[in-house]
């Protein structure tokens, strides 16, 4: 794959192998800043895989994964964390909002690890729940609110640190179809505004359909879509 | 759905005669409604003027129906380019899609593609949709909504097929 200019992150011919299961076999991949990429693809064909191996979260077994012009695959764990601290933002299906913390507590929980004081990290926090409509929710914990609800909370702490690549695994796996479509609005408005890239799995076309393109992973190997027709 | 296409494909395998190629049709994409002989004779000679397929031998007796009829090399570059080319998202699409799929099942083709490009075609109806959903007022947004549903279901369908091909594979080729 010729990679294209511009791109903010890219993975060529990445390999994970589990034991004797191959989860990618030589996926590629590449997104633009403020590009909204949804990955789709059958059930454990490596999706969540990619989206890990890109975050450096995972570490893949061959391939080369490029961040802003920095090998990904060649930095240290602190460096990789440190990476995802500053550059990188989390949305997930369920379960990652920390119980113990009130929602504005659990937004601006990313600034306060980077060393913002407390009244600056939640008055930035206040300022993103604003943009997802629940500001309102700042004092309830995580089990007081709805799935919608939450959901939006986890976006606006995605979005807290200005992230420059958002990666989201399902976001709306658990919401119906008005929530889940909320979620949506906000997270690519957001992301848009900001020129922030999107990493969206989703296997709901209604979801993808927020994006600008999709690729496809099909027994750990990626189609990309949009060069193929 | 086109006849012409799927008639060709099903050549793909070797040639058939008329009452062979019917018979084919009906039993793998004619449940409900299984084509005239008349539909077979009129398809096959105008695949034939187009050079798309060629009389391989005609058995004594005579009648079209004796005719057995071969595909060209530019009948499988046709049969290929009306895969691979996706329907445009509308209603009823399925069956001419569930045809391509097993044409392609069954002429060796990655069927997984065509699925791959038909979701394409339709995610890119769907993004243009929810583009004016997004700017409309709330008529807009529930005309949108309308037509995404039913793109939705489509797809819905085609990730089921698409989780189930192999099983389709064994089911078509035995
Ligand atoms: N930590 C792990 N240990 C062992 N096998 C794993 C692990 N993570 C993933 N796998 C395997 O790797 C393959 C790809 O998994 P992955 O989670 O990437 O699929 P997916 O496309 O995200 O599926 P889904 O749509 O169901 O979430 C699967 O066969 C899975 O069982
Ligand atoms: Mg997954």
């Amino acid at each position: 794959m010729t990679i294209p200019a511009g791109s903010l992150l890219t993975a060529q011919d990445l390999r994970k192998a589990y034991g004797p299961t191959t989860a990618l076999d030589g996926a590629e991949f590449s997104i633009h800043p403020g590009e909204v990429v949804a990955v789709m693809g059958p059930s454990g064909s490596g999706k969540s895989t990619l989206l890990h191996c890109l975050a450096g979260i995972v570490m893949p077994d061959s391939g080369s994964i490029t961040y802003n012009g920095r090998e990904v695959t060649a930095m240290s764990d602190a460096e990789r964390s440190a990476l995802r601290r500053s550059e990188f933002g989390f949305v997930f299906q369920f379960g990652q909002l920390v119980p113990e913390l009130t929602c504005v507590e659990n937004v601006a929980l990313p600034l306060r690890l980077s060393g913002s004081s407390r009244k600056e990290a939640e008055r930035t926090a206040l300022a993103w729940m604003e943009r997802l409509e629940v500001d309102e929710l700042r004092k309830k914990r995580p089990g007081e609110v709805s799935g919608g609800q939450g959901q939006r909370v986890a976006v606006a702490r995605a979005l807290v640190t200005n992230p420059r690549v958002v990666f989201a695994d399902e976001p709306t796996g658990a919401l119906d179809s008005f929530n889940g479509e909320r979620v949506m609005e906000l997270l690519t408005d957001a992301a848009r505004s900001a020129n922030t890239a999107v990493v969206l799995v989703t296997h709901e076309a209604r979801v993808a359909a927020y994006s600008d393109r999709e690729i496809v992973v099909r027994d750990g190997r990626s189609r990309d879509m949009e060069r193929v027709v | 759905m086109s006849i012409g296409h799927t008639l060709l494909g099903l050549l793909e395998s070797g040639p058939r005669h008329g009452y062979d190629l019917k018979r084919a049709f009906d039993e793998k994409f004619g449940h409900d409604r299984p084509l005239h002989y008349g539909q077979v004779y009129s398809t096959m000679s105008r695949l034939l003027k187009h050079g798309l397929v060629e009389v391989d031998g005609i058995e004594a007796g005579g009648g079209p129906e004796r005719k057995r009829y071969a595909i060209t090399e530019a009948g499988i570059t046709d049969v290929g380019r009306w895969l691979a080319t996706p329907e445009k998202p509308e209603p009823y699409l399925q069956s001419t899609l569930y045809t391509k799929v097993v044409l392609a099942l069954l002429t060796h083709r990655d069927a997984g593609d065509i699925l791959d490009t038909q979701r394409s075609e339709h995610l890119r109806s769907m993004r243009i949709l929810t583009d004016r959903k997004r700017k409309g007022d709330l008529a807009d947004q529930l005309i949108c909504d309308h037509a995404l549903f039913h793109l939705e279901a489509d797809l819905r369908w085609l990730e089921l097929t698409a989780a189930r091909l192999d099983k389709l594979r064994e089911a078509v080729t035995r």
